[in-house]
């Protein structure tokens, strides 16, 4: 009987606050406009992070899943010049300890090898491309962990390697380009003059930040390492675990195993770094944390803004009325009813600007897809939510004083009152 | 028991050192169907007086029994619901909600009530409406009716809850005298169709529509009387 009476009071306050929202329209709408800002912040970039995010999710994949990732270097630097210099000074990884390192790992389903280079022009009698391919030189686990995916001809096989063997596997823009109407399998390409036997084709990975990731080959490693190869090359090194639980137990091996190879003493610092997809958007995250706390506090101080504007707005509001609160007790309002019915108006006069406020957001915040391709537009309904939940909270707590103060006036007086 | 019973009323305010008593040891009882006018200058205690039988405040001390029920020492929500419930008000300035219909007007002490459906609600305040020959102005707001309509409207009001009582306060105050009488009219009809009414006034001609008349002076009931109409 109490919750029903309390319900009913509720839904005819609802529509007393609406009323009251109405009558005062342009005020309403200019007390909304900081709360509107204040969401829409938050909102914009919540959501496109999360566009971002699930591009790089997929985007990001580089390594294939449960790999790990040996390199001189790290592979995001975020740090000055004497911490660039620490990493530069590392002695190269050579062929031979990437060998030595696949002999002394037991437990990993494979050890691949892998270097690239760029600007490289591939030729096709009289057609080339433009100088700017890149070259990577694998073995025959390259496909797996570099999470390409062959799509005609045939992978390398060892002996391809042993033997540096002058053969190629082509991507899709070089094929566009140099075999548009023609098998390119069983050609003969040039790579800066040096011909190649195409053995294959791979199939399209698409585009991340509006960049191809199809413009390149890949030959053998060894075959690499006779053309390509300088005194700066360094090569990287992809393990990959037997499954996602050995995950952690294969990257310590990888890190023992390649200490020894490396030559390290027991008090020597790593002179490798191992990474993997998940470290990778882990570096990405804390990339985008950044961002998040700025739009966070720019909201937060929007909102308190406009929570002050409400509860400004909620006074005149309550002053302005206070005949009408003397007339509604005179005719038997209790404390709550009037209560309720100012608390109500402040949280609908919030949560109309948050709506507006998420409407907005996810609008521009998926302004980002326009830009990008490949990427979907997303809805970050947990932060909708987040945003809607902080507005009618921000309406209770800028709206409880005024309200308590309508509540609290004096029949009497304020019936006098003119 | 009388409708209304009230014993010994004292109201005391404290301004800075000196006591006012506004009310001074007031006793009266209204029964059922009465048509009584409270009269007095001001200062009398006269607004005092309606301002506790009308539930709005509460004795200093004294025994105050509405309906029955011992209302002298109640909160201000148990005092709310007691208006909502008993008492129907009827102002001098008519005290509408300025932006709402008529409807909406009428419809408000029984949203307060809090037992009553939406669909009965409105079905009631229609009704009340059409006692005081309004029925054809239901989605009027009040700036669109005349002062008398408003205060029709006003009656309205107090008549939806059917109150034990209807208090108006100098009810005719803001209205012309053509007007007013219409309104007095309202109230004489009212009361036969067995309604109790208490009419606060200083004016002597709307004081005689009712059969008794309560005289106060200095916080005390100097007079209480039939009027000329009550005697007959």
């Amino acid at each position: 009987m109490y919750i029903r009476t309390t319900f009913k009071t509720l839904n005819d306050a609802f529509f007393m606050a609406l009323e009251a929202i109405r009558d005062n329209l342009l005020r309403s709408i200019l007390t909304l406009l900081g709360i509107v800002i204040g969401v829409f912040a938050i909102i914009a970039v919540m959501t496109a992070i999360r566009t971002l995010e699930s591009s790089i999710n997929t985007g990001l994949n580089v390594f294939g899943s449960d790999v790990i990732f040996v390199q001189k270097s790290p592979v995001m630097q975020m740090g000055d010049h004497n911490s660039r210099r620490k990493y530069w000074s590392r002695p190269n990884i050579t062929y031979k300890m990437a060998l030595e390192l696949r002999d002394r790992i037991v437990g990993a389903e494979f050890v691949s090898a892998q270097d690239g280079t760029g600007g490289k022009t591939i030729r096709f009698k009289k057609e080339k491309t433009n100088p700017n391919v890149g070259v990577q030189g694998v073995d025959e686990f390259g496909l797996e962990a570099l999470n390409h995916k062959l799509d005609y001809g045939r992978n390398f096989i060892p002996e391809d390697i042993e033997y540096g063997r002058r053969v190629v596997i082509l991507a899709t823009d070089v094929i566009q380009k140099l075999f548009p109407f023609q098998d390119p399998v069983e050609q003969v390409v040039s790579i800066n003059g040096i011909g190649f036997d195409v053995i294959g084709t791979l199939e399209r990975k698409g585009e991340m930040f509006g960049q191809s990731q199809d413009n390149f080959v890949i030959i053998p490693m060894t075959t690499y390492l006779q053309y390509f190869g300088s005194r700066w090359t360094s090569l990287g090194i992809s393990i990959k675990a037997p499954d996602a639980e050995s995950f952690n137990l294969t990257k310590e091996e990888v890190i023992d195993q390649m200490r020894i190879v490396r030559g390290l003493g027991p008090m020597d610092e790593n002179d490798f770094e191992v990474t993997s997809n998940d470290a990778l958007i882990d570096t990405f995250g804390s990339f985008t944390a950044g961002i998040k706390m700025f739009a966070g506090a720019v909201s937060v101080i929007a909102l308190v803004v406009a929570g002050i504007g409400i509860m400004n707005i909620m006074l005149v509001s309550v002053s302005e009325r206070i005949k009408e609160i003397g007339v509604r007790k005179a005719i038997g309002a209790t404390r709550n009813n009037i209560l309720f019915q100012f608390l109500l108006e402040a949280v609908f006069l919030s949560l109309i600007g948050g709506v507006i406020g998420v409407l907005l957001g996810v609008g521009v915040g998926n302004m980002v897809t326009l830009v990008m391709k490949n990427v979907a537009p997303v809805i970050p309904i947990d932060w909708v939510f987040i945003g809607l939940g902080v507005c009618s909270f921000i309406g209770i707590v800028f709206g409880i004083y005024p309200a308590y103060k309508a509540a609290g006036l004096d029949p009497i007086e304020s019936l006098r009152h003119e | 028991m009388s409708l209304i019973q009230v014993k010994d009323l004292y109201k005391i305010y404290q301004m800075g050192n000196s006591e006012v008593r506004a009310l001074d040891g007031v006793s009266l009882s209204i029964e059922q169907n009465e048509y009584v006018s409270i009269m007095g200058p001001s200062g009398s205690g006269k607004s005092t007086l309606m301002n506790l039988l009308g539930c709005l405040d509460t004795p200093t001390s004294g025994e105050f029994f509405m309906d029955g029920i011992d209302v002298a020492t109640m909160d201000d929500d148990a005092l709310a619901h007691i208006r909502n419930k008993k008492i129907g008000f009827v102002f001098q300035t008519f005290n509408l909600l300025p932006k709402s219909t008529s409807l909406r007007n009428v419809e408000l002490p029984l949203i307060y009530n809090g037992e009553i459906k939406a669909a009965d609600r409105r079905e009631m305040a229609i009704g009340a409406l059409t006692r005081v020959n309004l029925a054809d102005r239901v989605s009027h707001k009040p700036n669109e009716l005349s002062g008398g309509q408003r205060q029709r409207v006003a009656v309205a009001r107090a008549l939806v809850n059917n109150p034990a009582i209807i208090l108006a306060d100098e009810p005719t105050g803001n209205l012309d005298s053509k007007t007013g009488e219409e309104i007095m009219a309202l109230f004489d009809e009212l009361h036969k169709q067995g309604n109790t009414i208490i009419l606060v006034t200083h004016e002597e001609h709307i004081a005689a529509h009712a059969s008794r008349v309560v005289r106060l002076l200095d916080g005390k009931i100097a007079v209480d009387e039939p009027t000329q109409r009550g005697e007959k």
